[in-house]
């Protein structure tokens, strides 16, 4: 029994009160002259009474500490470029049959949409698998193909994500925690595989990229000691970058800071020419090291036992799914959704593929839409104002953990970026987080056909909520 | 006829508002009926019973779902679009991403949270909460644990849930108000329903909202005041809750120093319960009046009665209370029964057992507690009333019957099924209004109570509503005659001798006391057959 205890004298009057729910109590409250905060409230998601017990579990918020604490102490720092086969273990593991990354959470060949198929053609006709279409169809259709999500292997692929043996991959190191991430190079815009084409030059492309740009990138790395990708997207988002929409400044960074390697290390002028030129030519280049280097501070914060903070935030294109620190290697999945935006001359929302790839991985490590106030020039791709831009970003910090000091943004007087999406916030203000993202065409092989912002559904942090409650229960 | 219906996604609406907007586009030429909604499943088939099913629509709990049934497709059109002005105008309590303030300044949105908005406002004492019954028990504990005391005027939170958080704020030493709490008072401000007093000696602790501000404006009328009022929530004094929040309120009282008498406020409180709340409000040096209305009141005060004044209704419990507040040493004296009401109840049992009653008497109440002290009233001189909320079980009364009374009844509007998807009678006359009709259409009824509760979150004006309808049934004929129960005060925003007034002019007998509004509507059922016996 608790001895019951006697409220303490109420406040001196006039007092201030918070307002939750009908308006029609607040208006009288002001017509005493009582100062009222109105909360723009809205029906929490999920299961309100185990929202309640989650939020007021200490436990949860101390794992929390731990997650964050590791993702913003996380260092990714770009070692080298190496081919896929020779980094991923499920290539070695494929022991001569035929295996492929995709973006996303798991699916099937026959739930997967246009562009992945293409991309999956794509890679067949390159790795040398198949000699045409039909038969890199034949291939995926009769099972012969292993397909997993880069995610299984610490690896982030954009759009489609299709990562086969031979293409060569960007490897960060995170010198704190000692894990390895790893992401595709990025082939510029257009048609392109990550969009689904597998017209002979996006081949051709990729087969330059493999015997020529990665080894550049390779020796060139290993001769400046890597670079700091921590240190260079901090400036990035000084200069008008948010980190996944927008990454004219990181590859300009990345090429002011390689180019002198890439010239030393070099086999020919030309070669080092046509390898510069092509970094320079894809505003989006440095999109991929981002990309690598968020999935480096987010897999720091993974696997914390109670942590409500996702780790995984990503899409196939049919599925959009996350996972939780404190539930381990778990999917929460729910439809991936059509992306509000701008669309580029000649195409339209019918042309939209629903959300796909592994780039919302930037907004997981506090980057992206989270970093939209210091990128303005982002949002006429939804057709509003530099004030929607730091909205975006305000709203998410009632979403996070915490702020990533690191990453700080002028705009909002040098705050750090909102980090670390905290679970029971989605559920308790039912809101979403917000990802900027390309949109892919639906058919395979047409590309990008513009760019906006999207939501997870809800219901991924809602079924994540439920499974958190019942180990809690358990626990 | 065309239904027409348009979704504004994951925008949420409190549901007062979503029934004003409803109201008000019902009230559009050609528009045949409206209904504006959070797309809930529960909501949807709502929908679909009142014959406003929006078709193809899709939508969800998280939409809000605005359907238009008119004459013709056009006129649906201009009055969705009104109702898409009618929430435009409500900015900023809604969600939709419209803000657009300039860096410049700090928050430029309103707070998504309770604890966001604390967050911001540190000097928050307290939090007014009031929505859906699902979702308030976890508001309430993220405002106990903000360190805020709670208003909880939600209702249907669960018991279990109830006792929960009242152990959260008395670990916290925070006060819980409800759930399902109407009215308080604290250090001069009104929260909820509540009527404007001047500042006093008499403390009130109550379970009832309309219960409150009975008493409460009876002690302004009799020109003492109130210090405090604590509104504990229905289930309080039960045995499960145990009275935690009666208690907590007790305690503070006693140690407020403006506070001389404190009153209690309840439906009979479970026999333990009642017991350790007496003891603790007579443990201090403060007159104690209980007002436990259809309690055993002999048994009370067999008890009790040495220690506590013990008030049969909530006019008694403001007289005791103001004698006990300004001579203490009156306080034995005050415990026998000298009040007009309980000498006028006799003269009336008088009445009663040498004539009989010429037709029925039929109460139409806002308030549930006045509608209970009527019907304690009524049944001692009547015999059986029949309601919607019976003292009797044999007594129930369903809604389908108001056309064919089965004798004397009383009828509570602010009950569930008629508040199911419509505002409180308090806030929207319109349902009580046309039952006023029905019944005065009724030959066999020779006399109708209303009660009308003034003060702040009341209808602005009910005179207004009332009057004119008043005035036409007195056109039409003397009967029935129209006696109103007018719970106020002059410093009211409606200001209570102006509603009077008006209410008199038309045609009714005005009385601010409940419980001599109901003994005056059975001395009219004598007096009318006495006149009708001359006719």
């Amino acid at each position: 029994m608790v001895s019951p205890s006697t409220p303490e004298q109420l406040s001196p009057s006039p007092f201030t009160v918070i307002n939750v729910g009908a308006e029609l109590f607040a208006e009288a409250l002001r017509a005493q002259g009582v100062t009222v905060t109105s909360v723009a409230w809205r029906p929490p998601a999920g299961d309100p009474a185990a929202l309640a017990r989650l939020l007021a579990d200490p436990a949860i918020d101390r794992a929390n500490e731990i997650a964050v604490g590791r993702m913003l102490a996380a260092e990714p720092v770009l070692v080298d470029v190496q081919p896929a086969g020779a980094v991923i273990p499920l290539f070695r593991e494929a022991q001569g049959g035929y295996a492929l990354l995709h973006a996303g959470p798991p699916i099937s060949w026959e739930r997967m949409c246009g562009p992945m198929r293409g991309a999956i053609i794509g890679a067949c006709l390159y790795e040398g698998w198949a000699g045409s279409e039909e038969e890199a169809t034949h291939l995926a259709e009769t099972g012969s193909i292993t397909f997993a999500p880069c995610h299984h292997y610490d690896a982030v692929g954009p759009m489609a994500g299709i990562v086969s043996p031979s293409m060569p991959l960007l490897i960060v190191e995170e010198r704190v925690h000692g894990n390895r991430t790893f992401a595709p190079l990025n082939e510029g815009l257009g048609k392109v595989l990550r969009y689904g084409a597998y017209a002979p030059e996006v081949i051709e492309r990729l087969r330059w990229m493999q015997e020529v740009l990665g080894p550049a990138l390779s020796r060139a790395l290993r001769h400046i000691g890597g670079l700091d990708l921590r240190s260079l997207l901090a400036q990035a988002l000084q200069m008008g970058d948010e980190g996944h929409n927008r990454n004219k400044a990181a590859t300009s960074l990345f090429l002011r800071q390689l180019a002198p390697a890439l010239v030393e290390t070099g086999t020919s002028s030309t070669e080092t020419a046509s390898v510069l030129r092509f970094i320079a030519s894809n505003d989006h280049f440095h999109l991929n090291p981002s990309m690598a280097a968020a999935k480096a501070m987010t897999l720091a914060g993974a696997n914390v036992p109670n942590s409500s903070v996702v780790v995984t935030m990503a899409r196939n294109g049919v599925d959009f799914g996350i996972r939780v620190s404190g539930l381990g290697e778990r999917w929460f999945v729910g439809p991936a959704q059509a992306i509000q935006g701008l669309y580029f001359a000649g195409f339209g929302p019918e042309d939209a593929n629903p959300d796909i790839g592994d780039s919302a991985i930037t907004e997981t490590a506090g980057l992206g839409a989270f970093a939209m106030a210091g990128a303005p020039a982002i949002v006429q791709f939804i057709g509003g104002t530099p004030a929607d831009a730091l909205r975006y970003t305000r709203e998410m910090y009632s979403l996070t953990v915490t702020t990533n000091p690191q990453f700080s943004l002028p705009t909002l007087n040098f705050q750090g970026t909102p980090t670390g999406i905290d679970i029971r916030q989605v559920c308790r203000l039912n809101l979403p987080p917000v990802i900027n993202t390309g949109i892919a065409h639906r058919l395979p092989g047409i590309g990008q056909v513009g760019a906006g912002i999207v939501h997870p559904p809800m219901e991924c942090f809602t079924a994540a909520l439920q499974a958190l409650a019942d180990s809690r229960q358990s626990a | 006829m065309v239904i027409q219906a348009q979704v504004r996604r994951r925008t949420y609406v409190d549901s007062i508002a979503l029934m004003q907007i409803a109201t008000a586009l019902k009230g559009l030429p050609g528009v045949e009926n409206a209904a504006a909604v959070m797309a809930t499943e529960a909501n949807l088939q709502l929908l679909a019973e009142a014959g406003l099913h929006p078709g193809e629509v899709t939508a969800g709990a998280e939409d809000l779902l605005l359907v238009v049934q008119a004459a013709l497709p056009e006129v649906a059109r201009q009055a969705l679009q009104a109702a898409e002005e009618l929430l435009t105008a409500r900015q900023p309590t809604s969600l939709a991403f419209q803000d657009s303030g300039s860096p410049a300044t700090p928050f430029t949105q309103p707070p998504h949270s309770l604890e966001e908005a604390a967050r911001r406002q540190p000097e928050a004492r307290l939090a007014m909460i009031s929505v859906p019954g699902p979702y308030a028990a976890l508001e309430a504990e993220q405002a106990l644990r903000a360190g805020l005391h709670v208003f909880l005027f939600s209702d249907n939170v669960p018991l279990q849930e109830e006792i929960a958080l009242k152990q959260l704020a008395q670990e916290r030493g925070l006060l819980l108000m409800g759930p399902d709490c109407g009215t308080a008072l604290l250090n001069g401000v009104g929260l909820g329903f509540v009527n404007v007093v001047p500042r006093g000696p008499i403390g009130i602790i109550g379970a009832s909202g309309t219960g409150i501000q009975q008493v409460m404006s009876l002690i302004a009328q009799q020109g003492s005041g109130v210090s405090q009022v604590i509104g504990s929530g229905g289930r309080d004094l039960s045995r499960e809750v145990g009275a935690m929040t009666t208690l907590a309120g007790i305690r503070l009282l006693l140690k407020d120093e403006e506070t001389r008498v404190i009153v209690l406020v309840s439906k009979p409180p479970a026999p333990e319960v009642a017991a350790r709340v007496i003891e603790e409000a007579a443990s201090g040096s403060k007159a104690v009046v209980t007002c436990f209305l259809g309690a055993d009141h002999e048994a009370l005060e067999q008890r009790y009665g040495s220690r506590v004044a013990v008030a049969h209704t909530l006019t008694e419990a403001a007289i005791l209370a103001v004698q006990l507040a300004a001579s203490p040493s009156s306080y034995h004296t005050a415990t026998t029964p000298a009040s007009t009401i309980a000498a006028r109840l006799e003269r009336l049992r008088q009445t009663c057992a040498v004539s009989s009653a010429n037709g029925h008497l039929v109460g139409l109440f806002a308030g549930g507690t006045l509608c209970d002290e009527a019907m304690q009233l009524w049944s001692t001189l009547l015999g059986p009333i029949y309601s919607n909320i019976p003292l009797e079980p044999a007594w129930r009364l369903h809604e389908s019957s108001l056309t064919a009374l089965p004798g004397h009844c009383a009828i509570d509007f602010g009950a569930d099924e008629y508040t199911r998807g419509r505002p409180h009678p308090m806030i929207d006359p319109s349902l009580r209004l046309q039952a006023l009709e029905t019944v005065a259409d009724n030959p066999g009824v020779s006399v109708v109570l209303l009660d009308l509760v003034l003060g702040y979150c009341a209808h602005p004006d009910p005179a207004a509503i009332y009057a004119p309808v008043i005035a036409e049934l007195r056109r039409r004929g003397p009967r029935p005659a129209l006696v109103v129960s007018l719970c106020g005060t002059e410093g009211d925003p409606q200001r209570l001798s102006a509603q009077a007034a008006r209410l008199q002019e038309a045609g009714a007998t005005v009385l601010t006391s409940n419980a001599e509004a109901a003994l005056h509507c059975v001395q009219l059922l004598y007096e009318q057959e006495e006149s009708g016996g001359l006719a």
